[in-house]
């Protein structure tokens, strides 16, 4: 049996189990082992999202509008395709510069300043404290049918009874105790709060198995799936006017899908875990599509709970915003009924902690701080204040959740949750302009963010707030039906006489167009200042590779020790000492003595400090301790003109180097052409000069000794007067071939074109070399074909060349076993011709070079045959009749020379 | 291009299609009474978009994902 005492039990039990969870992840992060850098956890502690108004509202919405509940989620997943973009650049920026809430955001971004910290925490905890007073209803409202269980009895009005006997009163003191002690056991310097969203990872698995535990039970416990639900709602009638669009139609459908996505991203919880408690840029891309995923999951059964409730409980007895719970009740299931309690109790304490958190960081910071600081004089406090900070902070927990119950009790049962949720996100939507804005365009100025935010809220309050409480019977409701002191056109739901949208719409019409009007209209009314144009380049350069680092634009100097002294005063000594000395570490430091009194290390001590007490009053502290000299525009526009024209000229130095590179490869490689050209024609010169001194050399010795003795013997003189001509022949053949060559390179040779019969001119060379082959006994073969292979040619040249490549073989075939055969082929090109010999073949490494000029195959001689000069010239004669000449080798199996010839076409 | 600007840019294209897809006249082609085995096609067209959308989602950056 469900009763009073069971259900608060279970919860205590819940809540404890959720605090050991924060406990074991907050312990585990001291020990360096975070548990909360997992993308998964993190995608799972962004669905903090979703509270008692998805749990609860959205069945209810359902019911009175058909899917118009489905923009809150369909927002988020068409906004996190561009968190690629907008969110990561908000964590980089957070990271770098320690921002530790969106006040410290948006007043960091527009030149440090309180006053615009200030405004943003007020918009944000009136803006919010709706939203907490939702959550307080739902719990106790479902706490209250629950206790009723077997019977369906929906509570009656809260104002009915005294505080003290209101149990939403005893919620509120619970979770502001529980909020306290998840959120503020230490300040710590980031504001990052581990077991926090470790169990709030926990809360949103709960939340979500809950509710689709819940569905499917309805769906296919209840009935037969979804089809069965559908039919039979149809047939009741309850399906048509589910489809047809709500009031405002299409407009209030986009207006919905933008106002939840800017909301995911700039509610204060929202930013807490998606920027502030985020462990690193790699989590964003698990969950750009496993958050959508999770919104997805939740929402499938809304519908068909929403339908068998109404066939459920026809006629409006049992709201619609309890469907959740009380279809389980009716049907006597009440451990699930149970179950589904804690869920909603889960989503809704989860709402609570973090914003509270989130809420009372900015309210310490923006709002007390300032003060504070006026009251010390700007100077620092002589003692350790950490623990002030501190109770401020719970103090601030305390009265936020006061403001709450406040509300809740006061203005929260006139109207349904969907409703009041909206009106937070429309006042949460009033920080878009400025941050979103400030990511991208640098010329904002702080008046301009003053004047944006201070009309939009304006317009919220007017259009939205105001009008809430007339219809919770605060006001008198003619001021809404007929406009302020009766002038038509100031009504608050019809500004202007803009009518026929719904009220969101509207004030999000308004609201934005004031806000982002004075927001442009006032930055442009002058240029951004030192201090605005720093921070905006901080800001909107954050995620270029080559962006300034704080540092760059400090200006000063500073005792470390002092440095040291004053941050221990607002984060604890230990704390303090610990960071300055791991900072310290990472520049290689020894110890923090060592650190220099520069703008780097006072950089980092402000970065330090505004995690504490947010960047404002940070800058306030550290620049009265250092012998700061502000910086004047002229000099942060030099500072960064310089940055840019010190990274244009190494860019430019980059490129000459590299052509300087390219310039000396090529030197280098035409040098060393240059060397071996150089040696190639000395080799010439001492191979020709060799060859042309042995004949000149005989020719002369065998003439002296003719000369000498007229008296030799007939037979010698013969022979002797033969070697003289045969050498003055061979002399006369090198000279020629030299002269040959440098005519043919020089083309100024003779070429003549007749007609040639190939078969017919390999057996003349072979004929007139057949002399050469028999002194060395080397067989010769030939293949011609029958038919003559007629072209057009030199005659003369071409022989050259045969004889060229017939002489080569008979020098490089072995005594007395060589073998050389010519052979004559049809070949594509043209005439193939190849002169094969047996010899002892040509390295892989010489093939390509043989018919160079000056080249000699070895060939196993010791001595070069020859000039070197024959190949290539046989190439020169080869190519110029549009043939190609080329060698095929491998050591030891013999050589083939070949080229071809293009036919007569 | 590299990976990194493509993925940015194929992002910004799933971002058009969401608005194409939710936020565009597209869905009011299915708000007829018509259904599909008694479940209307709105509500239909609606879950299978949004489910199309997040599967976009993932195929874009599961390259990425260590």
């Amino acid at each position: 049996m469900l009763s009073g005492t069971l259900v608060v039990v279970a919860s205590f039990l819940y809540l404890g189990l959720l605090f050991a969870v924060a406990y074991w992840a907050d312990s585990r992060a001291d020990k360096g082992r975070s548990v909360i850098s997992s993308p998964t956890v993190y995608a799972l502690s962004l669905a903090v999202y979703c509270t008692a108004w998805t749990y609860y509202g959205s069945v209810g919405r359902a019911a009175a509008t058909g899917i118009g509940f489905l923009p809150i989620y369909l927002g988020p997943t068409i906004a996190a395709a561009l968190w690629g973009f907008l969110l990561l650049k908000m964590v980089r920026v957070s990271k770098t510069q320690r921002i530790t809430s969106i006040a410290d955001f948006i007043a960091s971004r527009y030149g440090k300043s309180h006053l615009l910290g200030g405004l943003v925490t007020v918009i944000a905890i009136v803006g919010i404290v709706p939203y907490i007073a939702l959550q307080l209803k739902a719990i106790s409202t479902s706490f209250s049918i629950l206790v009723q269980y077997p019977e369906i009895v929906m509570p009656r009005y809260a104002d009915s009874e005294p505080v003290w006997a209101d149990k939403a009163f005893y919620v509120a003191l619970l979770l502001a105790a529980f909020t306290i002690l998840f959120g503020t056991r230490h300040l710590d310097a980031s504001e990052r709060h581990e077991g926090m969203v470790a169990a709030i990872a926990v809360e949103s698995v709960v939340k979500l198995v809950a509710f689709t535990t819940v569905g499917i039970f309805v769906t296919f416990g209840l009935f037969g799936g979804f089809t069965d639900v559908f039919q039979r709602a149809a047939e009741a009638g309850h399906v048509k006017p589910l489809l047809e669009p709500a009031e405002g139609g299409y407009a209030s459908w986009f207006s919905l899908c933008l106002l939840a996505g800017l909301a995911v991203m700039l509610l204060p919880r929202q930013f807490q875990v998606a920027v502030v408690e985020s462990s690193g840029e790699r989590q964003l891309r698990r969950a750009i599509w496993l958050f959508p995923l999770y919104l997805l999951l939740i929402n499938i059964f809304v519908l068909p709970i929403a339908l068998a409730g109404q066939l459920q409980f026809p006629g409006g007895g049992v709201d619609a915003d309890t469907f959740v719970l009380t279809l389980p009740m009716v049907h006597q299931q009440e451990w699930l009924a149970l179950f589904v309690f804690i869920g909603g109790l889960s989503a809704a304490t989860g709402m609570v902690i973090v914003e509270t958190i989130a809420l009372s960081t900015m309210a310490c910071n923006d709002l007390v701080m300032p003060a504070l600081l006026r009251r010390w004089g700007h100077a620092p406090p002589l003692q350790d204040v950490s623990a002030v900070l501190l109770r401020i902070r719970r103090w601030a927990i305390v009265v936020i959740l006061m403001l709450g119950y406040a509300y809740f009790r006061l203005a929260g049962e006139a109207y349904a949750l969907v409703s009041i949720g909206l009106i937070s996100f429309a006042a949460v939507a009033q920080f878009a302009p400025a941050m979103i804005v400030g990511l991208y365009w640098r010329g904002g100025t702080r008046d301009g963010a003053l004047a944006g935010l201070a009309s939009g809220f304006a317009v919220w309050l007017y259009t939205l707030l105001l009008p809430s409480f007339a219809k919770s019977g605060w006001l008198p409701m003619a001021f809404v039906e007929a406009g302020p002191l009766g002038i038509g056109w100031l009504k608050p739901q019809a500004l202007f006489g803009l009518n026929g949208l719904d009220q969101i719409s509207h004030c999000l019409f308004w609201s934005l167009t004031a806000n982002i009007g004075a927001f442009l209209a006032v930055s442009l009314l002058r240029a951004p200042n030192a201090a605005e144009t720093t921070q905006a380049t901080l800001f909107v350069d954050a995620l270029k590779k080559d962006r300034p680092v704080g540092g760059g634009f400090w200006r000063g100097s500073a005792e470390v020790e002092e440095l040291v002294g004053l941050t221990g005063r607002f984060l604890g000594s230990a704390r303090a000492k610990q960071a300055f000395a791991d900072h310290a570490r990472k520049l290689g430091l020894r110890s923090v003595s060592e650190l220099p009194a520069d703008a780097h290390t006072v950089s980092f001590a402000e970065t330090l400090l505004a995690g504490a007490i947010g960047s404002a009053s940070a800058r306030v502290m550290v620049s009265s301790v250092t012998k700061e000299e502000p910086l004047g525009l002229d000099e942060v526009m030099g500072i960064l003109d310089e940055a840019s024209q010190i990274r244009a000229y190494s860019h430019e130095l980059e490129q000459k180097s590299q052509e300087l590179q390219e310039a000396t490869k090529e030197l280098r490689a035409a040098n060393e052409r240059l060397l071996e050209l150089d040696r190639m024609k000395d080799d010439f010169m001492s191979s020709v000069t060799h060859e042309l001194r042995t004949p000149l050399a005989s020719i002369r010795a065998f003439s002296e000794i003719l000369q000498d003795t007229p008296d030799l013997e007939s037979e010698e003189r013969t022979r002797f007067i033969g070697i003289i001509v045969s050498e003055t022949e061979r002399l006369t053949r090198l000279v020629n071939q030299v002269l040959d060559l440098a005519k043919i390179e020089s083309g100024s040779a003779e070429w003549k074109t007749e007609r040639v019969d190939l078969g017919d001119l390999i057996q003349q060379s072979v004929d007139s070399t057949e002399q050469i082959f028999l002194d060395r006994d080397a067989k010769i073969g030939l293949r011609l074909p029958e038919r003559p292979a007629v072209l057009w040619g030199d005659r003369d040249r071409l022989m050259q060349v045969v004889l060229n490549l017939l002489s080569n073989a008979a020098k490089f075939v072995p005594e007395e076993a060589g073998k050389v055969t010519v052979s004559l082929r049809k070949h594509p090109d043209g005439f193939l011709v190849s002169v094969e010999d047996n010899g002892s073949g040509i390295p892989a490494d010489e093939l390509p070079v043989i018919f160079e000029r000056f080249r000699q195959g070895s060939g196993g001689h010791e001595k070069p045959v020859g000039t070197g000069l024959g190949l290539p010239i046989s190439r020169r004669i080869i190519e110029h009749m549009g043939g190609r000449i080329w060698a095929e080798s491998a050591p030891g199996e013999g050589a083939t020379f070949s080229f071809t010839l293009p036919k007569p076409s | 291009m590299k990976r990194s600007a493509l993925t940015g840019h194929r992002l910004a294209a799933a971002f058009l299609v969401g608005l194409l897809l939710f936020c565009s006249p597209i869905p009011a082609l299915f708000d007829r009474p018509s259904s599909w085995d008694a479940i209307p096609t709105l509500y239909l067209y609606l879950f299978g978009a949004w489910a199309a959308l997040i599967g976009l989602l993932a195929w874009i950056l599961q390259g990425q994902d260590e």
